[in-house]
């Protein structure tokens, strides 16, 4: 694990991500710069048996982002992988793009599932981690929720379902940004204590600095290690909504989504270059 | 004379056994729906998610997404509009190859009553697009349905009467999932059913009959994508319509047929079937009286669509 380049790497996902969201003029911000060091983690820290050239390889590893708002953020860490060509980014959102806002499979090279309505995605999952255990391929199978999300009955379905499986081969990542559309999530429906309550749905929980690449990486690493356990893993990312961009991070109540002037495209990305 | 289900389920065990593709996602309802018995004999592939519906279909069209075909399994109800955003998220608008099967529908859910007797889930979910929606007749159309329903790369919703039914079709039928199927060709009206529906309109075509009335019924099992050329033929050469179906009026086969002819070959259109109202619990015999869904309703739909020419 090199510390220094997943930082950088986390950096450019949030350069890109601002860039595209940027020349678009609105777009979900705030969850995604929460999410670019545990995306630079997972695709730039070793850990997922990916290849860009072949993104539907057979026994790869697979990626949910059931946070499907998040999708620009994911983009521009495929786009940066090799999975398809940078100037493709600043496509987000126009008209025949391959990029919409939200997560969809059948457009974009390296998206493994569609997510957009809230709770599914972590279902999804569940199906492909259950998937992989039948033609025992030993992929693994990661996925990251929102906080705000959390609140979805279906994630809780789906957690049920994941430790009734014993799908220790599923890595479900809670970005825990604290806000969601109408405020803080505490205020809204708090989750209260996600470690209890993910520990006594049956999985294997840590929680770590969501801005953290070692700790983030590391937490990975002791998720893979837990194959056998029979248990699914959850790692809690503490993490602050905007992270990265100042006058982002400065509003975390209101930049679910946000718009974008010129100007504020430009101090973002000079924060970020 | 065999239930529905377990026909449903000793089919999908053959091709279980000769396609590894094949799986079955339940509800809670294995026992209900004919499907326990997989269990056992493929442990790995005959899932069950509990009383989490939702659930159900996202983890399908999960295990779609990895290369499986699954089924997923509940009432009708359960199956269409407790799951109507998880199918046309996960399961339509992701394109996964995901088969639906809703049994009990409309009043067939007797004692179960009004919380589980669907009478919208044609409406709900003919309005998703990519989905298929077939509604089987007997054993010999159920048993070939499953066949191409898997032959079928993409959704299919299976609304499929659970208990025992005669046959309709001779064993020599071919079902061709987008033909509708003349039963009986006529002249003077087209009689469009579906489901349980198909028998009364039989009976309804006898009765016409004798009064001299030749009528020509037509089971429309696969209602969406609608077979357009064999609907207008028939309602060109017979001038005025009846549609029949176990189901809201609003939604169903009635409106699909009043869809395609209005825009295409306006002739009257009368439909038979439940008249948006709630279900409630009763036999079916008590019901298909009460909500004017017998025979009778049909010959007096059939002369007031002739009137109307």
């Amino acid at each position: 694990m090199d510390k220094n380049n997943l930082e950088l790497k986390a950096k450019e996902i949030r350069y890109h991500t601002m860039d595209a969201i940027g020349t678009l003029g609105v777009g979900h911000i705030g969850g995604c710069l929460s999410v670019a060091d545990v995306l630079s983690v997972l695709y730039f820290g070793g850990h997922m048996n990916i290849d860009p050239k072949n993104p539907k390889m057979e026994g790869r590893d697979r990626f949910v982002m059931s946070k499907g708002h998040a999708g620009p953020a994911l983009y521009a860490t495929l786009a940066l992988k090799g999975f398809f060509p940078m100037d493709w980014l600043q496509t987000l959102n126009q008209p025949e793009t391959l990029l919409p806002s939200h997560c969809d499979m059948n457009r974009t090279p390296g998206v493994d599932m569609t997510a957009g309505s809230l709770g599914q995605g972590i279902s999804c999952a569940v199906g492909i981690a259950k998937g992989s255990k039948i033609k025992k391929d030993n992929a693994t199978i990661y996925c990251i929720i929102g906080d705000g999300e959390a609140q979805e009955g279906q994630v809780w379905e789906a957690s049920m379902a994941a430790a009734q499986f014993k799908l220790d081969n599923l890595v479900v990542f809670l970005d825990l940004n604290k806000y969601q559309i109408g405020g803080a999530v505490d205020e809204i429906m708090s989750l209260l204590d996600p470690v209890a309550k993910w520990e006594s749905f049956g999985f294997n929980v840590q929680k770590v600095d969501g801005h953290d690449v070692a700790a983030i990486s590391a937490a990975v690493d002791n998720a893979k290690k837990a194959k056998g356990s029979n248990k699914p893993s959850m790692i809690i990312l503490d993490t602050v909504k905007g992270k990265g961009v100042s006058f982002v991070e400065a509003t975390p109540a209101t930049n679910h989504n946000m718009n974008v002037s010129a100007e504020q495209k430009a101090q973002a990305l000079k924060e970020l270059a | 004379m065999k239930e529905m289900r377990a026909i449903f389920a000793s089919r999908l065990a053959e091709w279980m056994r000769k396609d590894e593709r094949i799986a079955v996602v339940d509800a809670d309802l294995a026992r209900a729906n004919g499907t326990m018995g997989l269990r056992e004999e493929f442990p790995e592939r005959a899932l069950d998610v509990g009383v989490a519906e939702q659930n159900m279909a996202s983890v399908a069209a999960g295990l779609a997404s990895y290369g499986f075909i699954p089924f997923i399994s509940s009432f009708t109800p359960f199956a269409s509009r407790r799951i109507c955003d998880q199918l046309a998220i996960s399961v339509c608008y992701a394109k996964q190859n995901v088969k639906i099967v809703g049994s009990d529908p409309g009043i067939s859910a007797e004692y179960n009553g009004g919380t589980h007797m669907s009478v919208e889930d044609i409406g709900v979910l003919r309005s998703l697009p990519n989905l298929m929606i077939f509604e089987p007749v007997d054993a010999i159309q159920l048993e070939q349905g499953v066949d191409a329903v898997i032959a079928h790369d993409g959704p299919v919703y299976i609304r499929m009467f659970r208990k025992a039914l005669e046959n309709l079709y001779p064993d020599d039928y071919k079902l061709d999932l987008f033909k509708a199927d003349c039963l009986k060709p006529g002249l003077d009206v087209a009689i469009f059913a579906s489901g349980i529906m198909v028998r009364e309109a039989l009976k309804a075509a006898d009765l016409l009959a004798a009064e001299g009335i030749n009528a020509e019924v037509i089971n429309v099992h696969t209602i969406k994508p609608l077979d357009e050329e064999t609907i207008l033929a028939s309602a060109k050469k017979c001038g005025c319509v009846v549609a029949a179906e176990n189901h809201n009026i609003i939604g169903g086969l009635g409106s699909a047929v009043a869809e395609l002819l209005s825009g295409t070959y306006p002739v009257p259109v009368k439909r038979v079937g439940i008249q948006d109202h709630f279900g409630e619990v009763a036999k079916m015999p008590y019901l298909m009286e009460k909500y004017k869904m017998t025979a009778g309703d049909i010959v007096a739909a059939a002369k007031a669509a002739i009137q109307a020419k």
